[in-house]
């Protein structure tokens, strides 16, 4: 099993419903996200290319979070997923130096925190709840060694590119282009 | 034009507008790390090539700083972590692809190791120093039949130590500046240098000072050797390299590098240095202070700079 995402970046219009469905969904401290919106505009005007893009934790496949974690906090269960265990860390910010897409950042309570590909509903045959938000249903996500899920359809069918590849990450967020 | 911009407003402490996470407490802990490493490593060095009498500082004076040194960088580790009390998770487990953990666990050992062997030389430097209970007189007794062990442990542990202080940064490949592999080796040289510098200012003896002279300007060459081949090596890299490089070529760490680092921190001293073994009167505290005033530069440039460096996509 292989949990992954794709996010179509042609359809997402940047509202920022997966931002607030995750601070709610995960009582995300005041200030703080796990989850973004990115746009990125190439080109001179008039001729304009705009990109946006919902960005989380790319779930990596080779998760530099998890190997420089000093207490074993940073790890990966079932599916890939990279969670961290608030009282093995020990907030000492080498996860958070190691992650190239800054996707984690330390919990007013100590830990460090990140999106968890929200596991709890995954676990009750629910999407994340950023997934589950979207109003223009952009974004797929599901089992990548089950070529029936949705992420598995939409990354057979579309062109796709992940983030800062160069980085080896193996990242596991798809951005439908 | 190529614009990127987070249009949700992500503004999480310490990680936006740009990385700002580790602050001076990481660069001073490196620092005291690297200057004790240095401390250690001579001191052990010498005891083993059986130089105890002609170099009394580095064998035994000036290793009185290097555990109270290690302390207080521990100190600073401690004070930077944001979940203190759970810091003895660190010695729960051993993290081979860490190199938090790495350096966790040595200093869990050379700090002792430290400590015993500047315990042993006390009643040397305080005679009428009396230990009190006996058990602690064969604790002395011990450690003193075994200093050679220790020296060897304290050499080995004294070069890990250091490579440590630099392989904590180049190990995350996400912060182009320090993701390159001479960084362990040019912390190494930096933090002998410190430590060379330390003995030589401690010194009262003319011949120990000379020597440790000429072993810090070889490792000034050395360190300026590394960081030629360092902006050489991101020079021809990729671009996030590249740009990595230009923040000290015309980008904002420039002044405060190449002044503070390269001239005064390594070079001014070096030609005090040169002047000094040549017959010139120099006060050693000005070589010395300014050689220990550019490693602790060095540092703090590095971590500030390093995480403005990122990937871009």
């Amino acid at each position: 099993m292989r949990y992954a995402m794709a996010i179509d970046t042609k359809k997402c219009v940047g509202c920022s419903d997966c931002v607030v469905a995750c601070q709610v969904e995960n009582n995300v401290p005041v200030g703080y996200c796990r989850d973004w919106v990115t746009e990125t505009v190439d080109g001179t005007y008039p001729s304009l290319e705009i990109e946006i893009r919902s960005e989380r934790c790319n779930h990596c496949d080779n998760a530099p979070c998890v190997r420089c974690c000093p207490t074993g906090a940073s790890h990966i269960v079932e599916g890939g997923v990279v969670l961290v265990t608030p009282n093995k860390c020990i907030g000492c910010g080498a996860c958070i130096q190691s992650c190239p897409y800054d996707a984690r950042y330390s919990h007013p309570d100590g830990h460090v925190d990140k999106c968890t590909f929200c596991l709890h509903r995954v676990k009750k045959g629910q999407d994340p709840a950023c997934v589950s938000v979207c109003p223009t249903k952009c974004m797929y996500f599901g089992d990548l060694d089950n070529p029936n899920s949705d992420v598995s359809k939409m990354i057979a069918k579309r062109k796709y590119k992940t983030l800062a590849p160069e980085a080896g990450t193996k990242p596991q967020i798809f951005y439908l282009i | 034009m190529n614009e990127e911009l987070i249009i949700s407003g992500r503004m999480n402490q310490g990680i936006d507008p740009y990385l700002h996470l580790w602050h001076w407490p990481i660069p001073l802990y490196l620092f005291l790390g690297g200057l004790a490493a240095g401390l250690l490593f001579f001191a052990g060095l010498y005891y083993i090539l059986g130089k105890e009498k002609e170099l009394p500082t580095a064998v035994k004076w000036a290793s009185f700083l290097a555990a109270p040194a290690l302390v207080i960088g521990l100190f600073f580790l401690f004070i930077d972590l944001k979940n203190k009390l759970f810091f003895w998770q660190l010695y729960t487990t051993i993290r081979i692809t860490s190199p938090m953990s790495w350096g966790a666990w040595t200093l869990m050992l050379i700090t002792p190791l430290a400590f015993i062997w500047s315990a042993s030389y006390l009643r040397e430097l305080v005679p009428n120093w009396d230990w009190r209970l006996k058990i602690l007189y064969d604790f002395e007794r011990l450690a003193i039949k075994f200093r050679k062990h220790i020296a060897w442990a304290l050499v080995f542990l004294a070069v890990i130590l250091g490579i440590y202080t630099g392989i904590l940064l180049s190990a995350f490949n996400a912060r182009p500046l320090w993701n390159t592999s001479l960084l362990g080796p040019l912390f190494l040289t930096s933090g002998l240098s410190t430590g060379a510098a330390t003995i030589m200012w401690m010194s009262k003896d003319h011949a120990e000072r000379m020597l440790f002279s000429k072993i810090d300007l070889i490792l000034i060459g050395v360190e300026l050797f590394f960081i030629i081949h360092l902006f050489m090596g991101f020079l021809a890299s990729t671009e996030v390299q590249i740009n990595a490089a230009y923040l000290f070529l015309g980008g904002e760490f420039t002044v405060s590098f190449w002044v503070f680092v390269i001239l005064l921190g390594l070079i001014f001293p070096a030609i005090l240095e040169i002047l000094e073994l040549r017959g010139f009167k120099v006060p050693v505290a000005i070589p010395a202070g300014l050689i220990i005033f550019g490693g602790l530069m060095f540092r703090l440039i590095m971590v500030e700079a390093g995480q403005v460096t990122r990937y871009l996509y």
